[in-house]
């Protein structure tokens, strides 16, 4: 009788231990988590801000000044036009 | 009393104890005793709220969840208007009280003057805002100075990529991120976000260990997809820009729309404003005149008319209407054309944009079906893209049509409309007859049209459309290399107070190409003040330019062999009046 009892006693302390241990565990998790959450919003407000500096550098008017007078593009006159017809698949 | 007897043989005899002392003390201390009980039971169960709040903000916060604003995107998913996370910074002025050199840090990290600054905080009071937006890393080093007094907050700052080619359509939000124009107003319950919270328990080193309960979900904005197409978008600003410009007009406006599905893929204005810096923006310039102000049409409505007298069976395409001599009296009101022709033919009255030849067609229909041919085309009806602020413009009930109202709005005077209704209103001519519902924001698959007129007048009419940018007609200067192209002048005199004055309206309305019209260009030209006035003058090389181009980005096939462009020199273009 006595024997059972200790063995009980024994698997009740391991039990707390443990309780005591995944509880830990569970919060150490938890603070990873919320870092990784804080992180990913950091990185959303960054996308946004490189959107916003993507979409600034893209702006047509700077895209048409660039192609005007550094690349010397224009649009060809029609009579420099050809049309390509699709032939039949 | 064995035990006393033993105490006595060592010490003198105790005093003898009264008998009721032991009961007495131990009665005492049992009440002290019931009385912590009763206490504790009290703070456990019935008055427990304020030490539970004591207890729980040692370890519990509620945190503010934040929830952004949502992005408008052109079509393709191109920002138009993105919200990003930054810093207001702000003072109690009474509390500040910082060194020389803590204030000139704060002045660099905040990009003001440090004079500027000092009589900021010199107004004494209890609140200003120093500055913002502040980006947050300035922020951060500002936090880092810690000058008593200084604070910060949260806020979300809304960019505008587009700048000014978007303003009126956009719009801007106002304080607290709250749309306050344009589709941000009209649109503010989706695009809005509304914070959350949520209860946490906290460590001692202020890390969150544990979620309780979230208190409210925070409800993200969503984004929002407008049917707008940047790129033509660009070219019609940049083209509706150059012709204001050059032709010295108050004002300007330029709708394109997809002739298949009433999407409106470009809208410009001319005055615009610059949203992401609109401190010194005039009230005037933020007006969407393509969608809040209504014009007289002019003659672009004659095709209407035209059209209704086809639909009804009083003429066909080739009936002869004599237009001479060029004027035609109603009552103690004449109609003049801007030159005498004689004997056209109806086509030819659209070609050369003849008063008198729409008044006299127009005269030859019951009121009842010119109203319902105007109606059934949208016009004094809201165009319905749900934009904040749109007018229905003015299309009066037929009972109250005199013979001499009747002729004039034949050829679009005595009925208003707005620029995006006209555009709108040719998509009867671009299908077979069917008036499409036009959008602001994107549409997917097909778009069905209500039917207001047979599919022959449609393709009648588009025909005599293509006259007029044809040599005779009133607008060679609409031609577009490699594509057929349809459309109608407009020259309308300004009502200025109660009578027509010199000013004009100068219009084109016109769709490509016109084997499978895919595009619909509206302009408008606002008072032109540089000598030349006419539609065919001054707005049909906005609309050329701009649908060419356009055309062109979309890689719409040809159906025009190029370099079929014939402008007459400019002395026997046809002029027009209305």
């Amino acid at each position: 009788m006595a024997r059972l009892n200790l063995a009980l006693l024994a698997l009740l302390v391991v039990c707390a231990l443990s309780l005591v241990t995944s509880r830990y565990q569970a919060r150490k998790l938890f603070v990873d988590l919320e870092r990784e959450q804080a992180q990913s919003r950091a990185y959303e407000v960054e996308y946004g801000q490189l959107q916003i500096e993507q979409s600034t550098w893209a702006m047509p008017a700077r895209i048409e000044k660039i192609a005007r007078e550094q690349l010397r593009m224009q649009l060809p006159s029609p009579a420099r036009l050809r049309i390509v017809e699709a032939g039949p698949r | 009393m064995r035990f006393a007897h033993t105490f006595k043989t060592n010490t003198p005899a105790a005093p003898r104890l009264p008998r009721l002392r032991a009961p007495l003390v131990f009665g005492g201390l049992l009440l002290l005793f019931v009385g912590l009980l009763g206490r504790s039971l009290y703070l456990q169960r019935i008055d427990n709220g304020f030490l539970q709040e004591q207890g729980s903000s040692r370890y519990s916060r509620d945190i503010e969840v934040p929830a952004h604003r949502g992005r408008i995107v052109d079509r393709f998913g191109d920002p138009l208007a993105i919200s990003t996370p930054v810093k207001a910074v702000w003072a109690w002025p009474d509390q500040v009280d910082a060194t020389p050199d803590q204030l000139k840090a704060l002045a660099a990290a905040l990009d003001l003057p440090t004079a500027a600054l000092k009589q900021k905080l010199a107004q004494g009071g209890d609140f200003v805002y120093l500055k913002k937006p502040v980006a947050p890393q300035a922020a951060a080093h500002i936090a880092a100075l810690k000058i008593d007094g200084i604070h910060d907050e949260n806020e979300y700052w809304r960019y505008y990529p587009g700048g000014e080619v978007m303003s009126q359509i956009v719009g801007f939000t106002g304080d607290r991120d709250v749309g306050q124009e344009g589709i941000e107003l009209a649109q503010q319950s989706w695009l809005g976000g509304h914070p959350g919270s949520r209860r946490v328990i906290i460590n001692r080193r202020g890390e969150i260990v544990e979620d309780v309960a979230s208190i409210r979900a925070p409800q993200e904005g969503r984004d929002l997809a407008l049917s707008i197409d940047s790129r033509l978008q660009y070219l019609a600003f940049r083209e509706l820009k150059a012709a204001v410009e050059v032709n010295k007009a108050r004002a300007g406006a330029l709708v394109m729309l997809d002739a298949k599905t009433g999407e409106i893929l470009a809208l410009a204005n001319w005055p615009a404003f610059n949203p992401n810096n609109r401190q010194r923006t005039a009230r005037d310039h933020m007006r969407n005149r393509a969608l809040i102000d209504t014009f007289e049409p002019g003659s672009t409505l004659k095709p209407f008319t035209v059209a209704a007298a086809l639909d009804a069976g009083k003429v066909s395409p080739q009936t002869i209407i004599d237009t001479a001599p060029g004027t035609l009296t109603i009552g103690h009101a004449t109609i003049h054309d801007a030159h005498r022709e004689g004997a056209l033919t109806v086509e030819q009255v659209i070609q050369k944009s003849s008063n008198v030849g729409a008044a006299k067609i127009a005269l030859s229909l019951p009121a009842e079906t010119m109203w319902q041919m105007l109606s059934g085309a949208g016009f004094g009806a809201q165009p319905r893209t749900g934009f904040p602020g749109e007018v229905s413009g003015r299309l009066r009930a037929a009972k109250t049509w005199r013979p001499i109202e009747q002729a004039t709005m034949a050829y679009g005077h005595g009925i208003s409309v707005n620029l995006v209704q006209l555009a709108r209103a040719y998509t009867v001519f671009a299908s077979d007859g069917e008036l499409k519902p036009v959008s602001l924001l994107k549409v997917d698959g097909a778009v069905a049209g209500r039917p207001v007129i047979t599919p022959q007048t449609a393709r009648a009419v588009r025909h005599m459309l293509e006259m007029v940018v044809q040599p005779g007609g009133t607008a060679p200067k609409a031609q577009i290399s490699g594509y057929r192209v349809g459309g109608k002048t407009g020259t309308a005199h300004k009502l200025d107070g109660r009578v027509y004055g010199d000013k004009y309206v100068s219009s084109f309305v016109g769709f490509a190409p016109v084997s499978n019209p895919r595009l619909i260009v509206a302009v408008m030209l606002d008072e032109p003040g540089a000598g030349q006035y006419y539609g065919g003058t001054v707005a049909a090389p906005v609309f050329a330019d701009v649908m060419g181009g356009a055309l062109r980005l979309l890689g719409v096939a040809p159906d025009a062999p190029a370099n079929t462009v014939v402008v007459p020199s400019d002395a026997v273009a046809v002029r027009e009046e209305t």
